[in-house]
């Protein structure tokens, strides 16, 4: 049972490196993006390619991944994205659906509709027993980076000018372009950070959950439900709904397999009819 | 010009109208050996106006319409197998239970966001894509429901393998379906729609209840979609769980985004568009056409979607003004 | 006689922010009533509480004697209030005979009727029509919302709160943003409404709130600094410091 529980919080860490991204974006501009799932998958499948063509290491490619996401996520945000802001939440699904519609045909063209399989260092498999509980030695693993991670993105909201100017800038555009912070410069970094950790994410996630062209649309409802019921005024929130969302999944799909997904989505709606801007998100003045 | 007759000239039957039906059924005589594929352009274009009806004049973004669509299908098919192999009466009752379905599912998009909206659409058909699932000793399962056989239309007309009889069927059903959405959309009640979807500020200080309203044409978009559903279960005498997959929501809001919302003929437009074209480049590889369908809606967002979506209005109306007898 | 409109300890707080504080105000029946203040005073916000598109933080407002604290929007417009926007709120696509068409037809009742045709209820046209001819919008009526003139819209955000036949009109600064050769026909038009309704108006422009109103409010920071006739606010010298600015010349 406690073992289904660390596996949980092991998938609700990764739900949450994948969908902070998204968190910032929607909190930030207020844009609705869709096509977060296709940078995750361009990280996974930038790693297999890494790893089964020119051999590079599992951990090597972790960082490689996080920055050729992100990359890309910069020229898609200067090129592309930035005509989007004003435009209606309508526009942005549509958008966003059309360039996940391209990236998912994209690769589908390029590696093939079969799932990806990444071998993992020997290092990483296995298992051991700690009182009792069977912890998996990748799982711990994602639990660690993830957690880190967290820690890092928190001090960095929290501890620095950028963040706080994030943070300003996320209450209110307007008035924080009023005080002299670059907004748009601010986005465009965000924007690219957070690209980069969902590139990590499918990096990292892609021996979990498994990597092949329908997981930008298979995901795109998780990434959701992280940022709606977490609420996008904090990263605490987020992180709270992907472990609620990554233990529920894990224990549901074990204790009842014949319900599998639908306990979340009842759930999820349930959460977004009594609290539609989030279970954890601050009432503010937006 | 008389206000009165301002008014009512919007809602008056223009040729481009009266030519698109003639087409329509013309298209039955034209093309005899394509009636599978017109019966399926009837039907995602019942689909799609059900759509245009909640999207286009109540402004409410819906990602899991297919939710409607599939419960109006399943219906079909259970009715048939189970009750009676009649379709008229199937078809009512699949689309009392749409209805049902929507009348409920429309109080969870009055309140929230854009977001929140598309979230809860979204997950309502998710959750009845499961139901479907594991209920698969009703349904059928991934693989479908077997031994749905229809009998003959109101004992008169019955079906045959070339779709001709089936073409027709949606073709009425359709238009009454038009008919009907035409009327509704030219009412007092209809204007108050546009209005909430346009400024639901001033919709309320000017005693509107959004509420109401949105509900109203909420179970009525609902009813359409279940129509249409059930009309595919009996013309193809099956019905299987892609009747509530995401791409069938994904689909329609496709087929309103190239015909245009808003104007009711969009749906029917942008279905023909979207039937022909998927035909043409589905033949290299499913992948092709996604890719092509992805730059189709990241150009036509970027250009702007009314410079583009007007289109076949500007036209109609272009054309229309050239015609002899149109008074100006 | 019952005043049109009271409100007793009425607050708004937004998160830290007090907008509005305990602000107990009356309205008489049929008075010209002018709400002045500094700009952030909390005017609109005000209006916002009044009209129900903001819930107050506590406090309660009674129309005409009844309680209408927790009532919806739509709902108050049904009992008689109406009111127009600092910035329009106007419906883009829709052309100033439908917009006021609409108004008047939910007035009747017929607003959610989807059998009718629009245009064929000659009652509910000839009054849309009337309005438009008194609001000096005739002309346009056909015209989309989004392809008429500022003044014009300005026109017609007033003209959609007097189809609704309104027993209590709250207007905030009608003429607000008008060119200077058009805002005589808003005045013109503020001032010649029917004596029975009664008005509650937000401006700026001191000559036309000292000409036109025969009873003044005068809100600062949130809360009702000054209350009492023009003779007696106008004088106050406590008011010409706060809202001019500076002790007045004599």
């Amino acid at each position: 049972m406690l073992t289904i529980l660390f596996d949980g919080v092991a998938y609700g860490m990764l739900l949450f490196v994948l969908a902070c991204g998204l968190v910032v974006t929607l909190g930030l501009m207020n844009f609705v993006n869709l096509a977060h799932g296709a940078f995750a998958m361009a990280g996974g499948y930038v790693t297999v390619v890494l790893m089964t063509r020119y051999g590079v290491p599992f951990l090597a490619c972790l960082p490689i991944a996080f920055v050729a996401t992100a990359l890309i996520g910069a020229v898609l945000e200067r090129t592309l994205y930035m005509r989007m802001y004003d435009r209606s939440h309508l526009d942005q699904v549509l958008f966003t659906i059309g360039l996940v519609f391209i990236a998912v045909a994209i690769v589908h063209f390029l590696m093939g509709s079969q799932t990806q399989v990444i071998r993992l260092p020997s290092y990483l498999l296995g298992r051991f027993e700690v009182f009792g509980v069977g912890i998996g030695v990748y799982r711990l693993f994602l639990i660690v980076v993830c957690g880190a991670l967290a820690l890092v993105l928190q001090w960095i909201l929290a501890s620095t000018r950028f963040g706080s100017q994030l943070r300003a800038a996320v209450d209110d555009a307007r008035v924080a372009r009023g005080l002299g912070i670059r907004v748009s410069r601010i986005f465009a970094l965000t924007f690219a950070v957070g690209s980069g950790l969902a590139g990590l994410g499918g990096a990292l996630g892609a021996e979990i959950v498994g990597l092949d062209p329908t997981f930008p649309l298979k995901f795109m409802l998780y990434f959701l439900v992280v940022v709606t019921v977490g609420g996008t005024s904090s990263m605490t929130g987020p992180l709270l709904a992907a472990l609620l969302l990554g233990i529920t999944d894990v224990m549901g799909k074990y204790l009842f397999p014949a319900f599998g997904a639908f306990i979340i989505y009842t759930v999820m709606i349930a959460v977004l009819m009594i609290r539609p801007s989030g279970l954890f998100a601050r009432v503010g003045t937006r | 010009m008389t206000p009165a007759g301002f008014l009512l000239g919007k809602s008056r039957w223009t040729l481009p109208e009266l030519i698109f039906w003639a087409v329509a059924i013309g298209a039955y005589f034209a093309f005899p050996r394509r009636h599978l594929l017109l019966n399926e352009i009837a039907v995602l274009g019942l689909f799609a106006l059900s759509l245009d009806l909640i999207l286009g004049y109540a402004g409410i973004v819906s990602l899991g319409h297919a939710a409607f669509f599939g419960a109006g299908a399943y219906t079909a098919g259970l009715f048939a197998k189970h009750v009676m192999g009649e379709p008229v009466t199937g078809l009512i009752v699949s689309a009392g239970v749409s209805a049902i379905l929507g009348f409920a599912a429309s109080f969870m998009v009055l309140r929230g966001t854009d977001l929140t909206r598309l979230m809860v659409t979204l997950g309502v058909a998710l959750v009845l894509y499961e139901l479907a699932n594991h209920l698969d000793w009703i349904t059928g399962g991934a693989d479908g429901m077997l031994g749905v056989v229809m009998k003959p239309i109101l004992g008169l007309f019955a079906f045959n393998f070339r779709g001709s009889t089936a073409y027709l069927y949606s073709l009425t059903v359709l238009f009454l379906a038009f008919l009907l959405a035409r009327r509704v959309v030219h009412s007092p009640f209809g204007l108050s729609l546009r209005a909430v979807k346009e400024n639901q500020l001033r919709a309320s200080s000017v005693g509107i209840a959004p509420a109401r309203r949105i509900v109203a044409i909420y179970t009525l978009a609902a009813a359409y979609a279940g129509t249409a559903g059930a009309l595919l279960t009996q013309t193809t005498q099956f019905v299987s769980l892609e009747v509530l997959d995401f791409t069938r929501s994904a689909d329609a809001l496709l087929v309103l985004v190239i015909g245009g919302a808003g104007y009711l003929y969009g749906g029917l437009i942008g279905a023909i568009v979207f039937k022909l074209l998927k035909d043409a480049l589905s033949i290299a590889s499913p992948a092709y056409w996604l890719f092509w369908m992805g730059i189709f809606l990241v150009i036509l967002v970027l250009v702007g979607r009314d410079r583009l979506m007007g289109w076949p209005r500007a036209a109609a109306e272009r054309i229309a003004a050239y015609l002899p007898g149109r008074k100006r | 006689m019952t005043a049109a409109l009271e409100t007793f300890g009425l607050s708004k707080a937004f998160g830290g922010f007090q907008a509005v504080s305990d602000v107990s105000l009356t309205v008489e029946q049929g008075s010209r009533h002018a709400l002045i203040g500094p700009n952030g005073a909390g005017k609109t916000t005000l209006i916002n509480l009044l009209t129900g598109v903001l819930k107050p933080t506590s406090g309660t407002i009674l129309l005409e004697g009844q309680p209408i604290t927790t009532l919806p929007a739509h709902e108050r417009v049904r009992r008689g209030v109406a009111r127009t926007f600092q910035v329009n709120q106007l419906f883009p696509d829709l052309t100033p005979l439908e917009t006021v068409g609409l108004a008047v037809s939910e007035r009747h009742g017929g607003g959610s009727s989807w059998w009718r045709r629009l245009g064929s209820d000659s009652g509910v046209l000839d009054e849309a029509a009337d309005v438009l001819t008194r609001m000096r919008l005739s002309d346009v009526m056909t015209v989309p919302t989004s392809s008429l003139p500022y003044g014009k819209q300005r026109l017609l955000e007033i003209a959609v709160a007097l189809a609704c036949r309104p027993r209590l009109l709250l207007l905030d600064e009608p003429a607000a943003g008008v060119p200077e050769g058009e805002r005589h026909e808003i005045l013109d038009i503020v001032a010649g409404l029917p004596a029975e309704v009664t008005v509650l108006l937000i401006e700026h422009d001191m000559d036309l709130v000292f000409s036109f109103a025969n009873r003044i409010s005068v809100l600062v920071q949130g809360r009702l600094f000054a209350d009492g006739t023009p003779g007696v606010v106008g004088n106050d010298p406590r008011v010409r410091t706060v809202y001019l600015g500076e002790e007045a010349d004599g």
